[in-house]
């Protein structure tokens, strides 16, 4: 359960949070029409005669569309209605041409599911929470009105009117800024995930609707309101909090909080009622006569199944049982899909070019991908999009470092010469080859300990932190190509 | 159930056609007499009776998803998709500005 | 032949004559748009297209010198209701908010007409957006009947409704056959107005994309002709699966006029009681039992049929058809095509409610009043949902009754033509000459009237037969049979 609580002049209150998250399903073309759905095209070319609504124009369901919204339910643990229908959501609107929306309101495509959030994502051990899905609809996009681009006149663009959308409304089951955050980001990823949403909040591919009350803790819930359009995970969290702290005061200054529609303000940090949007909201929703009930049979359903992907959830937990990472690694890993099809992609390479088990690799890889190449890559200006930054090169120098050929630093080093220089990476490796011959490290470990009596003395004396002092000695001595775990072994032996 | 001048005002702002005080006041009793006629339906005990959904048996079909498969239902049609407009500039709809 | 004989000549007789070189397409062509050319008295066309006839003609004539078929409606100038849009033509609907709308697209109907050899000779006057029941709500005027009475008056008769363009055109010969569209009558109710025949096939049968939607579950488009082969030989021409369309039906198209077969032996002709209504028209109900006599003669054995919920389904279409209207004439807004109205200083919703106040007439209006109130937020469950439970059960009617029967046996409309004005002002008397063709629009059946006789006054009289779903061809058969008996031969005297 969360604590979080406002701190009110009267009191303690509870923040009680729902989301509605509009999520672009992933398509070729729209989910009415044979438009492409494209982003970033001029105004009005990828709009077709059934978008503009046209007298006599029909709407045909695209079957992508309805499968991608099918995956994602099953992906949710939700059930998926065999039978649903889509119905008209009536309103006017500059950006709706046919006056209507279709939606689905009466039998949705997707019912009851769940998702489950870590609440803290640096504590991947610590405390989890269910938030409940309550349903996923399909529906279509709205164009665009442009304000600013004639004195009189807004322009309108309907490149996105048609657009195929899920609607995915959870239940009010989040209780802080927190929890909303979390929830949006893991919804996100398993959107991401799936391949049913390419899941870019700046392009308005998501955006949250976001439902918020406040209570007395251990109250029936108060009047909601609904900040609209919220596109980023981080706005998600400042609504919830700007605007519960907003009703707080309203109540508290002996106010009534109203139900309606508000739009965030991310200058301000502060959310304010959309005038223009309050007409008396009367939707008549009806079903939609030009389309026919959608039913789904069991080989479409089977094959939607059949190609969903592993999970965020099964990975982790993959990747901490089978491949014996640790939680934190796992769930950094498992974060983003690109991360993961890279650390799948390298570590399976890996495996090839040594010949070893992955779960003996994939700690090795784990570290270079996500500490000793990410320290790299921080210093470099194109960072991981660097044209140098290959699987082939990576796998080079993780395979170099863990057969011992190089130590682990080196390959560091190595990596960023090879980044910022025309340097050779085979011959790099080959002239930085550390050197396992005993004879040299012992040699070299006599001459240190002679120098170094009296450190020795204390050592022997009970100085356990010495020994580090020797081992960083002889690898200076050998001019870093030691194999440190041959120093290590050969010290211990020198100084018993 | 009959309507009121007050309810017929709210139905036509609803569908967005303006209507004058007579057209308003003619109305009324029009809709009057229809509504109370439909009315009749109530009589019908439609127990256990699902509204119709599909007058002839026929199923939803999906279509593939394909760019411009049909150009007829297809995008790339700005010409086309404009043509008609009252006001269009610069490839862009033109409507009396909108305060959001 | 002389060109007046040529006006004279139906589809078939046209189609024959033009492949066999008794005259050529383009003497039709041109004879016939002499007769539209003369005949602005009837107001039956919006727009004439004479070049657009012509041109069709000179493309059959020249298919026929190179030895290529010249498909089912070769050589075959028809009125095209104005309702079905055609590229490059004004298409109003008999609407001012979209006159002077020229589409960028060709409806399927028309289009499959067209590559079937047909030509246009104009863009027949209708109700406006097919909302009427003797085309009296045209904002370009009222189609005026070919048929007076035969009292020596010359007052002005309603040629029926919604595509009373259509059937005067028909009956005063300035076209072999036209289209219609059918949402509660509005092929078969005309048809009988003008002793002409007509038939709406099954919901599905010809694709609804490109024709101005008024009720989307009810719409169908059927042609009107002067007999029923020439029915079956264009339905042929406009049937047929569209993948554009959702609710087509994916069935091939019979060859109606092959199978045509007045022989009605072992065939149950089915004659609801219910449709025996107190106070019935002494010369429909005579009419009605001669066309049961001329089955029986047929070879057919006559049943008595109950359907039950009769007398709701007038209602029960009053609600669902202006509910589905509200929504479909949302689209007319004034911001993508179409008439719009911007007083001074008006915002976006000012402009859409001055636009649409405008632009639709006052039939029009009150339907989407209607439409609208019954959807709305506390109605629908009482109005909406209780009308499409009535339907399903008037729809079991019919199924019960289809296990007795073949076909019904029905008059077409309670009355012959009334006067043009004599129900205007009444909204509720003209909704109730729809009375026996709504039914059958509810249930998406076949159904088609065909001409019976003449009353006392000298007006036609339509029998109509309704038929199971997809059999066109038993509903056709017999109405053949009838024609065979009925004989008639009547048409109205020119004095336009």
């Amino acid at each position: 359960m969360s604590n979080y609580r406002i701190q009110g002049a009267t009191g303690e209150w509870e923040v009680v949070i729902g989301l509605e998250v509009h999520a672009q399903v992933t398509s070729q073309s729209k989910l009415f029409s044979g438009a492409a759905t494209a982003f970033g095209a001029e105004p009005n070319t990828q709009v077709s005669l059934v978008d503009a609504a046209m007298p006599g124009m029909l709407p045909v369901p695209n079957r992508e569309c309805i499968r991608q919204a099918v995956r994602t339910g099953m992906a949710i643990n939700a059930q998926i209605n065999k039978w649903s229908r889509f119905d008209r959501k009536n309103y006017f609107y500059a950006d709706l041409p046919q006056g209507y929306q279709i939606s689905q309101l009466y039998h949705p495509l997707v019912g009851e599911g769940t998702i489950e959030v870590i609440l803290d994502e640096k504590d991947p051990e610590g405390s989890t929470k269910t938030i409940g899905i309550e349903r996923i609809h399909v529906e279509q996009d709205a164009g665009k009105l442009m304000h600013d681009q004639h004195p009189t006149m807004s322009y309108v663009d309907l490149n996105r009117s048609g657009v195929a959308l899920m609607e995915i409304v959870s239940r009010p089951d989040m209780r802080s800024p927190a929890e909303a955050g979390a929830y949006l980001a893991k919804l996100r990823q398993i959107l991401r995930y799936v391949g049913s949403c390419d899941g870019n909040m700046d392009q308005g591919s998501m955006r949250a609707d976001v439902n918020v009350s406040v209570r007395r803790p251990g109250e029936p819930f108060g009047t909601r309101t609904e900040t609209k359009n919220v596109n980023s995970v981080r706005f998600v969290m400042a609504v919830v909090e700007s605007e519960a702290r907003r009703q707080v005061g309203v109540i508290e200054d002996g106010g009534q909080v109203v139900q309606e529609t508000r739009l965030y303000d991310p200058d301000k940090n502060e959310t304010r009622s959309m005038r223009s949007k309050e007409d008396a909201h009367d939707y008549r929703y009806f079903p939609d006569p030009d389309l026919l009930p959608l039913e789904l049979d069991d080989a479409f359903l089977e094959e939607c199944r059949a190609s969903l992907p592993e999970l965020p959830d099964a990975k982790r937990h993959r990747y901490e049982t089978a491949l014996g990472l640790s939680p934190y690694d796992a769930a950094q890993l498992t974060l983003e899909v690109e991360t993961f099809q890279q650390f799948e992609e390298m570590l399976d390479a890996v495996v090839k070019a040594s010949g070893k088990a992955e779960r003996d690799l994939a700690k090795r890889v784990a570290n270079w991908l996500l500490s000793e190449r990410a320290g790299v890559l921080k210093g470099i200006d194109q960072g991981a999009a660097h044209p140098k930054n290959t699987v082939a090169a990576n796998v080079a120098l993780i395979v170099a470092a863990n057969d011992g050929v190089i130590s682990g630093s080196k390959a560091k080093e190595i990596f960023a010469a090879y980044l910022t220089s025309d340097i050779d990476l085979a011959a790099e490796i080959e002239a930085n080859k550390q050197t396992s011959d005993t004879g040299a490290i012992e040699a070299a470990i006599a001459k240190i300990l002679a120098d170094n009596a009296d450190k020795v003395a204390e050592f022997k004396a009970g100085k356990e932190a010495l020994f580090g002092f020797f081992v960083g000695q002889t690898m200076k001595a050998m001019q870093g190509k030691a194999n440190p775990q041959v120093v290590n072994e050969l010290l211990r032996k020198a100084l018993a | 159930m009959s309507v009121d001048t007050a309810t017929v005002a709210k139905i036509a702002a609803l569908a967005r056609i303006k209507l004058s005080e007579a057209e308003l006041a003619a109305m009324v009793p029009e809709l009057n007499g229809i509504l109370a006629w439909v009315e009749q339906l109530g009589e019908v005990d439609v127990t256990g009776v699902e509204p119709m959904t599909a007058v002839i048996e026929n199923h939803l079909r999906l279509r593939d998803d394909v760019i411009n498969a049909d150009p007829l239902t297809g995008g790339d049609n700005r010409d086309g998709v404009l043509a008609n407009a009252p006001v269009a500039e610069h490839g862009f709809f033109g409507v009396p500005k909108v305060i959001e | 032949m002389m060109s007046a004989n040529l006006t004279e000549l139906g589809v078939a007789a046209i189609r024959d004559g033009v492949a066999k070189g008794e005259f050529t397409a383009v003497e039709v062509a041109e004879a016939f748009n002499a007769n539209v050319a003369a005949a602005s008295a009837l107001n039956a066309f919006i727009v004439a297209t004479p070049e657009k006839a012509l041109e069709a003609a000179k493309a059959t004539d020249a298919k026929r010198a190179a030895g290529q078929p010249l498909g089912k409606m070769g050589g075959v100038p028809i009125g095209m209701k104005d309702l079905f849009a055609t590229k490059g033509v004004q298409t109003t609907a008999a609407s001012h908010i979209l006159e002077g709308f020229t589409p960028q697209y060709e409806s399927t109907v028309s289009q499959k007409l067209w590559d079937a050899g047909a030509g246009m000779l104009g863009k027949l006057n209708l109700d406006q957006f097919a909302m009427g029941s003797s085309n009296e709500t045209s904002y370009f005027g009222n189609v005026i009947s070919p048929w007076r009475r035969n009292d020596g008056g010359n007052a002005a008769l309603a040629p029926g409704g919604s595509s009373g363009g259509s059937s005067a055109a028909v009956a005063a010969r300035l076209a072999p056959a036209a289209t219609g569209t059918d949402t509660g009558g509005s092929i078969r109710q005309p048809a009988a107005f003008v002793g002409i025949s007509g038939i709406k096939p099954t919901y599905g049968r010809c694709s609804r994309w490109g024709i101005v939607a008024f009720a989307s579950s009810l719409d169908q488009a059927g042609p009107m002709a002067r007999d029923v082969r020439d029915c079956a030989i264009m339905l042929e021409a406009m049937a047929g699966f569209d993948p554009k369309d959702a609710t087509s039906l994916n069935l091939p198209v019979p060859e109606w006029e092959a199978g045509l077969n007045g022989d009605l032996r072992g065939k149950k002709v089915g004659i609801p009681r219910e449709y025996r209504m107190d106070g019935m028209d002494a010369d429909v109900a005579a009419s009605w039992d001669r066309g049961i006599e001329w089955l029986k003669d047929a070879g057919a054995e006559i049943v008595d049929i109950s359907l039950p919920h009769t007398k709701y389904a007038l209602p029960a279409y009053y609600i669902i058809a202006p509910a589905e209207a509200s929504s479909n004439l949302a689209r007319y807004d004034g911001v993508r095509y179409g008439l719009r109205d911007l007083p001074d200083g008006a915002g976006l919703q000012d402009m859409y409610a001055a636009t649409r106040a405008a632009g639709f007439g006052a039939e029009v209006k009150r339907r989407i009043l209607i439409g609208t109130y019954v959807l709305s937020a506390g109605f629908y469950d009482a109005y909406y949902t209780q009308a499409q439970k009535v339907r399903t059960l008037i729809a079991q009617d019919f199924k019960n009754a289809f296990t007795q029967c073949d076909v019904i046996l029905a008059p077409t409309a309670p009355t012959a033509a009334f006067g043009l004005g004599e129900k205007s002002d009444d909204p509720l008397s003209m909704y109730l000459n729809d009375v026996f063709a709504v039914p059958a629009s509810l249930a998406g059946l076949p159904a088609m009237s065909v001409p019976a006789g003449l009353n006392r006054e000298g007006l036609p009289l339509g029998l109509q037969i309704v038929g199971k779903p997809f059999d066109e061809q038993g509903v056709l058969n017999a109405g053949l049979a009838i024609e065979a008996r009925a004989q008639f031969s009547a048409k109205p005297e020119k004095w336009w």
